[in-house]
């Protein structure tokens, strides 16, 4: 008897993530949502430059590649060219918050119906572990080998708190992949988020607090112990907008 | 015969677009160019398409290659410092394999330069209109006509050969008013097997990429792509002539230098000297053969242009130097009066024995 198994939407090919990297349980968070809301055949995912522009071949849905940044724009035009189907972006912290900012606060005030996959991991994987918009205070990275000095560099970028401001977006929540159960809360959020889009609700962005225990230098499970202790406390988990239910609430 | 209708370029061009299937544009608001997004704004939700106003032209171009990698005709339009922020997505649809219409109603530069009429994005047109190895299909319309049926031709080519096709125009062609015809005639349909469209569970997906960290796989396709590239030069190469038959001075331009030209060409030969015209309509592939050809016979060529002198190279390589190739130019939005090509053909025919009959 089967008691678990790989999602449908997930490609039965081997990951190239580092060990210990949480892309993989976000990958297949993602594809849960696609399996259980039947939408394969017409999900269509957009890749963005880092370490998870490969995830154009991990998912068995329709895929784009797109350039650093760019996610949110060339979503919003498969979206466009056909309303029916269903258009995620899965981005970086420096895709989405530093070179992508403003495709992605325009998106959102656009409520462009589509769902924002955002992994926040405090750093730039794919070239080695540079000083990403969300690096901490203090943090050290390659580019902040002193730890990030807010005096010269200034402070990490909020982005749910951020978007809350923005009357377009539908539906923002910050969750975690550090323990079974912010897993299987982060499970449901994108889920809805997909739900959302489903419903034709707009833009939707889950961010998902993940681990680099690469270039953070720690093993993978201190790796988890550095998100909760580190990055929870300063970006808090929660929902920062939901349109609907605040309506629903009125 | 079609009716005639007298319409603005820049307008023609957006109406064009529309007969050729377009029912997505993305744009940003520039100067000399804004008429066809605001024709659009007007024009795509009484027919169901998508207008959409970009955060900037970088948003727009990827909102492009977005549409394009879904399978469906789409559009952008700017002006020359818009389309140097285009060039990143240029690079990628050619990386995707996408096909899709720019339009470059050029102005002066560099920099944020001027407004008036500029021809001084050649090189970045036919040369560098993005990082790599890669082609884009230039068409430089002379006319409102040409505005229209250049960019019906241009969607044509976009799909047949999977690239970008860009309009070369300039503000002369944006806001000039002409007489066009809109017959345009059959939309030719391509199959699109790669596009994105979701696999509706009766496929493997499509992937849409232009990434590939393995060298011999990059150098395969930028190979591929370039066999494909020699096959466009071969077949697709447009131009026309003006009173070349017997000339001993060929002046070669195109667009708004083009129709100037014309009148110097009619003036020199009301004074003896035997001088024509060959017109490029595609600046890539250039109209190479032609030139060589015409080499044989002429005695000197006269490259007017409205930069500093950019298509005088690809003169001077067609006809492999073979003629003394003269420029006449004005930049910075200026233009060329008859008075000075009727001058620079005046010279020419002098000094290469063109002025005896």
């Amino acid at each position: 008897m089967i008691v678990f198994e790989k999602p449908k939407a997930l490609a039965d090919v081997k990951l190239h993530y580092c060990p210990g990297c949480t892309h993989g349980i976000i990958h297949r968070l993602v594809a849960e949502a696609i399996d259980e809301l039947g939408i394969e055949g017409r999900t269509i995912g957009v890749a963005p430059v880092g370490c998870s522009v490969f995830a154009y071949n991990y998912f068995n849905c329709d895929m784009v590649q797109a350039a650093h940044g760019r996610a949110p724009a060339v979503a919003t035009g498969v979206k466009r060219a056909d309303p029916n189907n269903i258009v995620f972006t899965y981005q970086g912290d420096g895709d989405l918050a530093a070179i992508g900012t403003a495709e992605t606060v325009h998106s959102a005030a656009r409520g462009e119906n589509i769902t924002v996959i955002f992994v926040n991991n405090a750093i730039y994987g794919m070239t080695g572990g540079q000083m990403a918009p969300t690096t901490l205070p203090g943090q050290v990275t390659q580019t902040s080998p002193y730890g990030r000095q807010v005096e010269s560099v200034g402070y990490p970028v909020k982005v749910c708190e951020l978007l809350s401001n923005v009357t377009g977006a539908a539906y923002l929540e910050r969750v975690s992949v550090n323990d079974v159960k912010n897993v299987k809360n982060a499970a449901r959020a994108i889920k809805k988020a997909f739900r959302y889009q489903l419903e034709g609700k707009g833009f939707s962005l889950i961010e998902v607090l993940s681990t680099c225990p690469t270039n953070w230098g720690l093993t993978p499970d201190k790796a988890l112990k550095w998100l909760e202790e580190n990055m929870m406390p300063y970006y808090p988990l929660g929902v920062y907008k939901d349109k609907y239910a605040e309506e629903a609430g009125k | 015969m079609a009716d005639k209708v007298l319409m603005k370029g820049n307008e023609a061009l957006a109406e064009a677009a529309i007969m050729a299937g377009c029912r997505h544009y993305f744009g940003y608001p520039i100067t000399p160019q804004t008429e066809v997004a605001a024709y659009l704004a007007k024009r795509m939700p009484q027919i169901g398409g998508t207008f959409l106003q970009a955060e900037s032209e970088v948003a727009a171009i990827n909102m492009v290659i977005g549409v394009a990698s879904a399978g469906k005709r789409v559009m952008t339009s700017s002006s020359s410092p818009g389309i140097s922020l285009k060039s990143e997505g240029i690079s990628y649809l050619a990386g995707c394999d996408l096909p899709a219409l720019i339009v470059n109603v050029q102005r002066g530069g560099p920099g944020l330069g001027g407004i008036q009429p500029s021809q001084s994005d050649y090189f970045q047109a036919t040369r560098g209109a993005g990082h790599g190895d890669f082609r884009m299909l230039v068409l430089a319309p002379a006319s409102v006509q040409e505005m229209a049926s250049l960019v019906f031709k241009g969607f044509d080519l976009a799909d047949k050969y999977r690239m970008t096709t860009m309009i070369l125009a300039d503000g002369t062609m944006g806001q000039m008013m002409e007489p066009v015809s809109l017959d345009m005639g059959e939309v030719k349909a391509y199959e699109k097997p790669w596009a994105v469209t979701g696999t509706k569970g009766e496929r493997t997906h499509n992937i849409v990429n232009s990434l590939s960290l393995l060298p011999e796989e990059l150098e395969q396709w930028n190979i591929r792509r370039y066999e494909m590239y020699k096959q466009i030069e071969e077949t697709e190469a447009m131009h026309e002539e003006f009173m070349t038959e017997d000339a001993d001075i060929v002046v070669v331009a195109f667009g708004v230098a083009a129709r100037v030209a014309r009148n110097a060409i009619v003036a020199a030969r009301e004074k003896g000297i035997k001088a024509g015209m060959i017109r490029p309509i595609t600046l890539w592939p250039f109209p190479k053969k032609v030139l060589f050809e015409k080499a044989k016979t002429a005695k000197a060529f006269i490259s007017v242009e409205l930069n500093m002198g950019q298509m005088i190279e690809d003169v001077e390589l067609s006809i492999r130097c073979s003629r003394p190739v003269y420029l006449c130019s004005r930049t910075g939005g200026m233009i060329p009066t008859p008075e000075q090509v009727l001058q620079s053909i005046e010279k020419a025919a002098k000094e290469n024995g063109g002025d005896k009959e």
